[in-house]
């Protein structure tokens, strides 16, 4: 077998990072921040008025107030998120959607159920209920230590709680 | 064989006997449709989880790619493959079925070109008379193992891509009809900095620039040489690099048809949910046993040049703020006489 040694450096292998980073800047797509943001403020805003409209149907049919109909409208949100992510559609909204679908409690209820459909096939225990909070457990963990701190600063403040 | 630099000449020109391509619905809507040895209409690919779905595809085209070369399963010596999922998991299953003794290898997406090098490699070298090469990839094993569950609502970047459904094997023998694989460059790994992992293109584009102008150092050829030289899944950002890389190393590849596998296998116009367009291990091999040695055959094509590029990332070293190294691996398809 015969080797022939390296010739010298070409020019890809003297480039740096950054040089290299410049140039793949150069060819990416441009993601348009403001479009997104538009069409996030859309969809969000109507999956919120979609709930308002829950909400006033359930405290005139059941004849609830503000605080009673809460309870029921969230369910509903969920139930329609759930099934939309059990259709494979609640990921193609998403797609277009962004931060919109993402940030209502429906997006929530997305991160459980797809994570419990795609890990159903490693069991109940070690599937559905080991990976159900994959994602949905950081909004958990941290928005329980966020309500720690305000809880914290509520009580330095001696301000009293809104309930 | 031969070794110059880091490619491989095989002197004994193996030859490609027969190949498979199977893929799934998606790919099945693309242009290269007809090319395909079998369109599963069912992303499932009538399997309850999507490993044992991954796992038919290649099956299956382990079996198609016996039946196209023409010979049977006893005479078949060795089978290397490789793929996407944690341990190989879906090459070994099928290895298991197939029986015969088994290589596993791992090159990410570039595990196609890999595994066919070392099938020549041993073909070429009297180590077999007959070797399999076959890898294969699911779109929804993928996105479960590398990034969210399928059905999780996640916005993905413009220049994201989408892993392909479908596998590809090819059989390698000492003589016969077909395609002669005349080298194999195996490429050096590659890294600069990149760390965003839907940005696969930008990630792999200096591996396929570094094996493309290895490959011409060390064989004395040049772009023109070859009618069509494909990279596996630079998909629409990454080609782009890999042509302004190679331009400032002074390759001339305006001389040859410069094209990617992952532009290839859909229609990005109609089909906007591949954003960038395919990558994954079943992307180069699906087009290249598909539709490049169908092309091939019919005389369409003399010369080509597959590299094949794999981005070498796990989902915890991204986790773990790590950059992504990348490699690729360049076969030479020529046809005889």
């Amino acid at each position: 077998m015969s080797d022939s040694k390296q010739k010298p450096d070409s020019k890809l292998n003297s480039m740096s990072q950054e040089e290299y980073k410049s140039i793949a800047k150069k060819h990416e797509p441009p993601g348009s921040v403001m479009k997104n943001c538009l069409k996030a403020f859309l969809v969000g805003g109507l999956i919120c008025l979609i709930g308002q409209g829950i909400q006033k149907f359930v405290m005139s049919v059941f004849d609830m107030s503000t605080k009673e109909a809460s309870n029921p409208t969230v369910a509903v949100l969920i139930l329609i998120s759930v099934i939309l992510t059990s259709f494979g559609v609640y990921d193609k909204i998403a797609q277009w959607a962004g931060a919109g679908t993402a940030v209502p409690v429906t997006g929530f209820a997305n991160s459980m159920c797809s994570a419990a459909l795609e890990h159903r096939a490693e069991g109940l225990v070690l599937g559905v209920g080991a990976s159900m909070f994959k994602l949905a457990g950081s909004v958990i963990v941290f928005g329980t230590v966020a309500a720690f701190f305000v809880g914290v600063i509520y009580a330095i403040f001696g301000i009293e709680g809104g309930h | 064989m031969k070794v110059t630099g880091q490619t491989w000449k095989y002197e004994n020109k193996p030859v490609i006997l027969g190949a498979s391509s199977i893929v799934g619905p998606e790919e099945g809507e693309g242009p290269l449709a007809q090319d395909f040895d079998y369109i599963y209409d069912n992303i499932e690919i009538n399997e309850k989880t999507w490993e044992k779905g991954e796992r038919r595809l290649l099956e299956d085209a382990a079996q198609t790619a016996l039946e196209n070369a023409g010979i049977s399963e006893e005479q078949l010596q060795f089978y290397i493959g490789g793929d996407l999922m944690n341990q190989i998991i879906s090459s070994s299953f099928a290895a298991r079925k197939m029986g015969v003794p088994y290589i596993g290898v791992f090159g990410a997406c570039s595990t196609s070109m890999e595994s066919l090098a070392i099938a020549s490699l041993m073909v070429d070298t009297g180590a077999a008379q007959y070797a399999m090469a076959g890898t294969a990839s699911h779109n929804c094993t993928a996105e479960k193992q590398f990034r969210y569950p399928t059905e999780y609502g996640s916005q993905k970047p413009p220049y994201a891509q989408y892993t392909i459904t479908g596998a590809g094997c090819s059989v390698v023998g000492t003589q016969g009809t077909g395609p002669e694989i005349t080298y194999a460059t195996i490429g050096k790994v590659t890294d600069f900095g990149i760390k965003d992992p839907f940005n696969m293109g930008a990630a792999m584009a200096p591996a396929a620039a570094s094996t493309i102008s290895a490959h011409f150092k060390d064989t004395g050829r040049s772009p023109g040489y070859y009618d069509l030289i494909v990279t596996g899944d630079l998909a629409s950002v990454g080609l782009p690099i890999a042509k302004e890389l190679l331009n400032k190393e002074g390759v001339p590849m305006e001389d040859t048809n410069f094209m990617d596998c992952g532009l290839m296998i859909y229609d990005r116009d109609k089909q906007k949910y591949v954003l960038a367009g395919g990558s994954g291990c079943g992307c180069s091999a699906v087009v290249t046993y598909g539709h490049i040695l169908k092309r091939m055959r019919s005389g369409d094509l003399k010369k080509v040049l597959v590299v094949a590029t794999g981005a070498l990332l796990s989902p915890l070293s991204y986790q773990q703020g790590e950059s992504i190294p990348c490699i690729a691996h360049a076969v030479a398809l020529e046809m005889g006489g």
